[in-house]
């Protein structure tokens, strides 16, 4: 057994291509061969400002949108080109917490036939008690209390529903899960207690955890490594201990010097943000 | 002796909807000319909604259920109607959140600057097109021609960001309300444009109400600040003195609980509940007793 649970190699994504005999277009591409590479265990931060392609790469890696080229390894089997059926099987083991968890918890659904549905679903409770029983216990988990379980998720806290969001991936004790900027809507205090319980839960269940944010403070926060990205490319990729204390790209020491730290500084907005071009040394 | 700028005095509003929800208690602060101060707090501290009280767009669920709003020593909230429309977009001015949806994506953006000039200012023909030219130089933006036929889908979110600023200061008001006006930006982008407010505000002695969640852009930008929960101020003060010395349990654990990158492990303390009960024990007007 491999310690590298999740591998992509030359990882290539092209939106908008067309072969049709009326309608050609090569398309955009925007990831341009990436490499990432994740250990069990192991949380993973992928930050970048817009169009860096960060989410596409987290959505790549749980191939929830067509590569164009490269591959994925998960747990040794290659599955860049896996039938629809055996990815079913592969999606218990590889869950995903959205940005929103308003847009991606069914608003018609009670929280317990969402916690429930897919524990049955991919056969991981043989029935609705024993999948109701795994339910309280991954509420009791996450510190909600049980009288949410006959709520909607409209009814619920930002923080609540982000808490939701974790106990369903966590409920089908995965291997990997991609977290898509999470706390990016909430409150600082909620935010808090969020990363507090994805990185025990991690560290309980040996998650490996792939952490999109825009956020470096927060990948500091959570994360063992980070990879930069820019422009659909890795600028930069390490340990974060040596990466913020040392950046080796002028990309990602402009993306740490560009934080307001809650520091006095009257000299902080002395100093201009080079643009883009005027960067040397950010590919690597 | 000139009265402040904006003195704000036991402001106080609820929420018609909610019930009576108090959402603003005795709220008081004021704003000499040409200060920067800013109005942070977490959700439901209202700081929107002393902001959008100066700019007389509260909605009609929150009702002023006392206390006064003075602006150069007049009180806004008892002014005639006429008075404040024709006070409103020109002496006090708004940078709005979402350069995406302030912006009329169906006009190019010659037409939505130039309707403050035109209304509020008079100008026409010639001068109102050369005045716009001038603004969005001033704010920094290369080929202002291209940018003043364009249309806001064509310009990024910062290029949008740099046009409401030029919007906003083009009236030469003496209060500006900027309204968390980097929260959708990306963090590089978000400097530039603190950068230029900053360098707008001090080239025309502007007062700014400065709305933000974020107390690292408090830390950088602001002069002063008031720090709101629930409706009430917590602590009020000097930037240098409520960043560096903050004096309630609240303040204190809201700087802890922010992460850094400069310090591994920050960021994951939640404020601790016996801070919350201690807030809600001064909310109800009792004293705390016990708390840390």
């Amino acid at each position: 057994m491999t310690d590298i649970l999740l591998d992509a190699r030359g990882l290539e994504v092209t939106y908008g291509r067309r072969h049709g005999l009326l309608a050609k277009s090569p398309g955009t591409r925007v990831l341009h061969g990436v490499d990432v590479s994740i250990r069990r265990g192991e949380t993973v931060g992928i930050v970048g400002e817009s169009g860096s392609g960060k989410t596409t790469l987290g959505r790549a890696l749980l191939r929830l949108v067509p590569v164009s080229a490269g591959s994925i390894r998960f747990d040794g089997e290659d599955i860049t080109a896996a039938s629809p059926e055996r990815m079913r099987a592969v999606r218990r083991r590889m869950q995903m917490i959205f940005q929103d968890p308003m847009a991606s918890l069914n608003p018609r659904h009670t929280i317990r036939t969402i916690l429930t549905a897919p524990l049955l679903l991919h056969g991981v409770a043989p029935n609705q008690r024993a999948a109701e029983e795994r339910a309280h216990a991954t509420l009791a988990r996450v510190s909600l209390p049980e009288l949410v379980l006959d709520r909607y998720p409209h009814e619920l806290s930002g923080g609540q529903r982000q808490r939701i969001g974790i106990a369903r991936a966590a409920l089908l004790e995965p291997d990997f899960v991609l977290a898509d900027e999470i706390v990016s809507g909430l409150d600082v205090s909620t935010q808090a207690q969020v990363l507090r319980l994805l990185k025990d839960l991690s560290r309980e269940m040996g998650l490996a955890m792939a952490f999109i944010s825009h956020d470096l403070s927060v990948i500091r926060a959570v994360c063992d490594r980070v990879y930069v990205m820019r422009l659909g490319r890795v600028v930069e990729e390490g340990p974060c201990e040596r990466i913020f204390a040392n950046p080796g790209s002028d990309y990602t020491r402009l993306l740490i010097d560009a934080i307001p730290l809650p520091d006095i500084d009257p000299h902080w907005l002395d100093s201009r943000v080079p643009a883009g071009r005027e960067l040397e040394n950010t590919h690597g | 002796m000139t009265p402040p700028l904006v003195s704000i005095e036991a402001l106080s509003a609820s929420s018609v909807r909610e019930g009576g929800t108090p959402v603003l208690r005795d709220v008081s602060l004021t704003l000499e000319r040409g200060e920067v101060r800013g109005l942070v707090g977490e959700s439901g501290a209202g700081k929107s909604t002393i902001a959008k009280a100066l700019l007389g767009i509260l909605p009609e669920t929150i009702r002023i259920t006392g206390g006064w709003l003075r602006f150069e020593g007049r009180d806004l909230l008892t002014m005639p109607s006429g008075e404040l429309r024709a006070m409103r977009g020109r002496d006090i001015t708004l940078i709005p959140q979402d350069p995406q949806t302030a912006l009329n994506p169906a006009r190019t953006i010659e037409a939505q600057l130039t309707d403050g000039l035109r209304m509020k200012l008079g100008l026409r023909g010639t001068a109102l097109h050369a005045r716009a030219i001038e603004l969005l130089e001033e704010v920094q933006i290369r080929e202002p021609d291209r940018v003043l036929r364009s249309y806001p889908h064509q310009l990024s979110g910062g290029m949008r960001q740099r046009i409401l600023i030029a919007a906003a200061f083009a009236p030469g008001p003496k209060l500006v309300v900027a309204d968390e006006p980097t929260t959708a930006l990306d963090v590089t982008v978000q400097k530039e444009i603190l950068r230029l407010m900053r360098r707008m505000q001090e080239r025309h002695g502007t007062a700014v109400i400065f709305v933000t969640h974020d107390l690292g852009v408090v830390a950088k930008v602001c002069d002063s600040v008031t720090l709101l929960y629930a409706g009430k101020v917590i602590e009020a003060g000097t930037t240098a003195d409520v960043i560096e010395q903050p004096q309630h349990a609240y303040t204190k654990a809201l700087i802890a609980a922010g992460p850094r990158y400069d310090r591994p492990g920050q960021g994951l303390e939640p404020v601790p509940e016996a801070i919350f009960r201690q807030l809600r024990a001064e909310l109800a007007g009792t004293a705390a007793k016990g708390a840390p």
